[in-house]
């Protein structure tokens, strides 16, 4: 019995019956109460910044532009201009000479696991998968992540990372919802939270849900099983977001509340984006099938080894591919990946990203894009450069995150989060001198205060050290 | 000068019609030996062998190959500093496509050299990258005694091994003290016993002496004759032996200085434990392979005179005994005079070692990071193919283009410390390389998706 039907009914114990009756016979429908959806809001806000241009500096621009002695204004927090040197500066705006250097957006990961597979890699802190049940879409990685993890600081130093997405693990099906975080350090995961992003559902397909429950003689336990776990699951998930829209409609009793099909719910409703771990062409060609079947769209596939296989049919539905640069044989699904995966995926005409799903990785992303540049032009691909290829950094990345309109590319409107290289971030020799995120500066190569310590690194050996 | 006039003379004893000679020229020669690139410089091979390299401008005799290297690098393969490549097709999940495990009754008896497989995707794939040579180890099972490495090729052939049993590689830091029971305290102990017990066997006979049985290749000649030091098989044994008789026995080779100790340690203490092993067991020819936290400890690695195998570039405390983990370990190791060499301990070290050269240039690079510690170009080089192969003893073999060693070169299209240069031409003892892999067959069937009158796979 819902609240409202026991205060009716004790209203009627205690007033004439024929009054009672008619109240009955005509119950007013209750007006829906909307859930909150977002009972974990970011706290993040901007840290203060000075107006900075910088001149003379070779720009990638994140959307396939190169800009010869660019000029880039930061104020405000925002990406003020873009542009040549004929640019001006806001008065009393700090100017930084980038001869011989390189500008860039912030680097954008898209598969970390920072902070909930911190460092160091000890039990009590790994919390990255929620390995009891194959289905738990209820599960949200902000709340698992430690954000004194020590990673996010290289990433940020030597990666030139000032966006990222926090995942669940891929032990399920449905491995919980994803966090979008920027590179700052905080004292609470809120505080890193992204404002605005939107949430991410975490897939998987293939050998590790599998493993996982298959060895324990628990459903699935092969990829048909994988496939039906998932599709039954989504039945359950129209059916709840029916009950919700016909309660949203109409009123009456709210239906009662399950968390992992809020999550769901999300996805359908557009609100959610899906990103799917997922390596064989033959496996996305399942999933994508499987959301036509539903009615939601998968965002991006993750460590999608074999895109190469199938980039038109990812092209033709308008998902990302999420790869490594080289990573291959570690396991069965990665048994066919090829050096050529990425600059395939984009010569197709998809979406292509590369991610790090590593600690270390996601320190050198930039070099992984160079390795995979140098590949595609080797294999004879048309149109590639050091400038197309950034796009596979920052905008392709931004575009799978939801939040392309805000960063991504070095367009005047844009979170100023900006990367200044001290050469060309295609060579190995090659790192961040200046990181800026928001328009607040925090890293400077040459300012030892201008680097990120962790709460675990005080007082430890090598605290003062760049990493 | 003196390097051209010594081509000179080499090749003034005549080349016999028909021998292998070749000479790849106009490139930017990196000799691997810690020295800077040589501008338009040449490397003269013979039978295999390295004739001359570097600033050098000589007569060839006619009919010489000659290979144009004009804007193209040339340096000695790269050899993997510490790596399971041969080990595993696949890392995980695919029975019976790795070797990597060695969870049954014997320890430091195991063999490696006899389970390298050629054949394996990684072999190639290294291979084309310009990984020419290999040092292999095992990974320990239940012993903190892993077994016997070996040091490979990864020719295009069946005959990979460069030098069985070169050594013995022990767990002596965090795994040793999960292995023991859970302390480093009862590694140790572990540790001394198995010495103890190797010490009784040796006073049984004598050794045999390396590398008596004549082989047809120099290059097979194991340091240790067999494994198991036969004659001592039927020697008498304390009662409360813990080690099989076969595990006990390939210690001796150890105990005796015969045989190298790779002894993997991460922690600045656990690192002053292997330096004080020294004074205990004067004989053991000890390297030491991680030493994440080197650099606490530096100088007295240095003053050890002990060398090292290190990971490039992990900066982060990825476990306790880690950590001070710095990029700047190598440099900072490096600086205080320690002979450092560059590996890939726990790092897909199976598959993934075609790295090294990345994580060289890495170093390179941090140079320009004020307040960290980088190394030159020359030596990031050295670190990835000299140094490893002098550490493990083969110095005069290979890892440089040094005049007698051999012909293990690769012609990159770019400076090989970028990773996105590609090797061009790779060579083994002289003998080039197909650069074909699994993946370049996937390229070439996938690169045009449109459907065709077949399917796919009749393509190829």
């Amino acid at each position: 019995m819902s609240n409202k039907k026991a205060l009716l009914a004790a209203l009627c114990a205690s007033v004439a019956l024929s009054g009672c009756a008619a109240l009955e016979s005509k119950p007013a429908p209750a007006a829906a109460v909307h859930i909150n959806e977002d009972p974990f809001p970011s706290t993040y806000v901007r840290y203060p910044g000075v107006p900075t241009v910088i001149r003379h500096a070779t720009a990638f621009t994140g959307d396939g532009q190169q800009i010869n002695d660019a000029t880039v204004v930061l104020a405000d927090g925002l990406i003020q201009a873009v542009g040549g040197p004929e640019l001006a500066s806001p008065a009393g705006a700090l100017e930084i000479d980038g001869t011989g250097k390189f500008v860039t957006p912030g680097i954008i990961d898209v598969h970390s696991h920072l902070g909930d597979y911190p460092s160091p890699g000890v039990s009590a802190n790994a919390d990255g998968n929620e390995a009891t049940d194959p289905v738990t879409p209820e599960v949200w990685a902000e709340h698992s992540v430690w954000p004194q993890d020590p990673g996010f600081s290289r990433a940020l130093v030597n990666g030139g990372v000032t966006t990222l997405q926090i995942l669940p693990g891929s032990a399920n099906l449905f491995g919980g919802r994803s966090v979008v975080l920027k590179n700052v350090p905080g004292r609470t995961a809120q505080e890193m939270k992204f404002p605005g992003a939107p949430y991410g559902l975490k897939m998987a397909c293939g050998e590790n849900p599998k493993r996982v429950y298959g060895s324990h003689d628990h459903m699935p336990q092969t990829r048909m099983g994988n496939i039906a776990l998932a599709r039954e699951t989504w039945i359950k998930a129209v059916a709840y977001k029916k009950k919700w829209d016909k309660y949203y409609a109409k009123g009456g009793d709210m239906p009662e509340r399950d968390l992992a099909m809020d999550t769901l719910k999300g996805v359908l409703e557009g609100k959610i984006l899906v990103q799917n771990h997922c390596y064989r062409a033959d496996e996305m060609a399942n999933m994508i099938d499987m959301s036509k079947e539903f009615g939601y769209h998968v965002t991006a596939f993750h460590h999608a080894v074999e895109a190469y296989k199938i980039a038109d049919l990812l092209r033709d539905n308008g998902i990302c591919a999420v790869m490594w640069a080289d990573w291959y044989g570690f396991k069965m699904e990665a048994y066919d990946a090829i050096k050529e995966n990425i600059p395939l995926v984009h010569n197709a005409g998809a979406c292509a990203i590369v991610h790090s799903d590593d600690p270390n990785y996601i320190q050198r992303l930039n070099q992984e894009a160079s390795k995979a540049l140098a590949d595609g032009i080797r294999a004879g691909l048309p149109n590639l450069s050091e400038a197309v290829a950034w796009e596979w950094l920052t905008a392709n990345p931004a575009k799978a995150l939801g939040i392309l309109d805000r960063t991504g590319t070095l367009t005047a409107g844009k979170m100023a989060d900006v990367v200044l290289w001290n050469g060309d971030p295609f060579s190995d020799y090659s790192r961040p001198e200046r990181v800026w995120i928001d328009g607040a500066e925090m890293y400077d190569a040459n300012d030892p205060k201008k680097r990120p310590v962790s709460d675990f690194e005080l007082g430890q050996p090598g605290e003062g050290d760049v990493k | 000068m003196i390097r051209r006039a010594v081509a000179a003379l080499l090749l003034a004893a005549a080349v016999p019609a028909g021998a292998q000679t070749f000479a790849i020229s106009g490139g930017t020669v990196a000799l691997g030996d810690g020295s800077p690139p040589i501008p338009n410089g040449m490397v003269v091979v013979r039978d295999g062998r390295i004739v001359a390299a570097g600033d050098v401008r000589m007569k060839l005799p006619d009919g010489t190959q000659v290979i144009d290297a004009t804007g193209k690098w040339v340096t000695p393969g790269i050899v993997a500093g510490f790596s399971g490549l041969g080990l595993a097709d696949v890392g995980f999940g695919a029975e019976g496509a790795a070797d990597t495990k060695n969870e049954g009754p014997f320890s430091a008896a195991i063999d490696v050299s006899t389970e390298i497989n050629p054949s394996a995707v990684p072999v190639a794939v290294n291979r084309a990258d310009g990984v020419t040579r290999a040092i292999v180890a095992p990974s320990a099972g239940k012993s903190i005694f892993a077994g016997q490495g070996a040091v490979i090729d990864t020719g295009a052939d069946r005959d990979p091994i460069t030098a069985a049993r070169k050594f013995q590689f022990v767990e002596l830091g965090q795994d040793a003290a999960d292995k023991a029971g859970g302390s480093r305290a009862s590694a140790h102990v572990l540790f001394r016993n198995a010495l103890r017990e190797a010490s009784v066997l040796s006073r049984y006979g004598t050794p045999v002496p390396a590398g008596t049985r004549a082989t047809p290749q120099e290059r097979e000649r194991p340091v240790v004759q067999n494994p198991n030091e036969s004659r001592i098989y039927s020697a008498q044994r304390p009662e409360d032996a813990l080690l099989t008789r076969f595990d006990a026995a390939a210690l001796v080779p150890v105990l005796e200085g015969r045989q190298q100790l790779l002894v993997h340690a991460e922690r600045a203490s656990d690192i002053l434990q292997v330096i004080d092993l020294e004074r205990e067991f004067p004989k053991l020819k000890i390297v030491l392979v991680g030493a994440t936290e080197g650099w606490l400890v530096a100088d007295q690695i240095a003053k050890s005179g002990i060398p090292v195998i290190a990971a490039a570039v992990n900066d982060l405390p990825a476990s306790f005994e880690q950590i001070a983990a710095t990029q700047s370990n190598v440099g900072r190791m490096r600086a205080a005079g320690v002979d450092v060499a560059i590996g890939m301990p726990g790092d897909n070290e199976t598959h993934n070692l075609f790295m090294e050269r990345q994580y060289a240039g890495n170093l390179v690079g941090l140079q320009k990071i004020p307040g960290a510690t980088g190394v030159s170009w020359g030596e990031a080089l050295a670190m990835i193919t000299s140094r490893p192969a002098e550490i493990i003893g083969m110095g005069d073999e290979i890892g440089s283009l040094a005049a007698g060693r051999r012909a293990d070169v690769v012609i990159w299209s770019g400076d090989p410390l970028e990773a996105s240069s590609a090797a061009e031409h790779v060579y083994i003892d002289g003998v080039e390389q197909p650069l074909q892999t699994h993946q370049t067959r996937l390229l070439d069937r996938y690169r045009y998706l449109p459907r065709t009158d077949l399917p796919k796979a009749y393509r190829h």
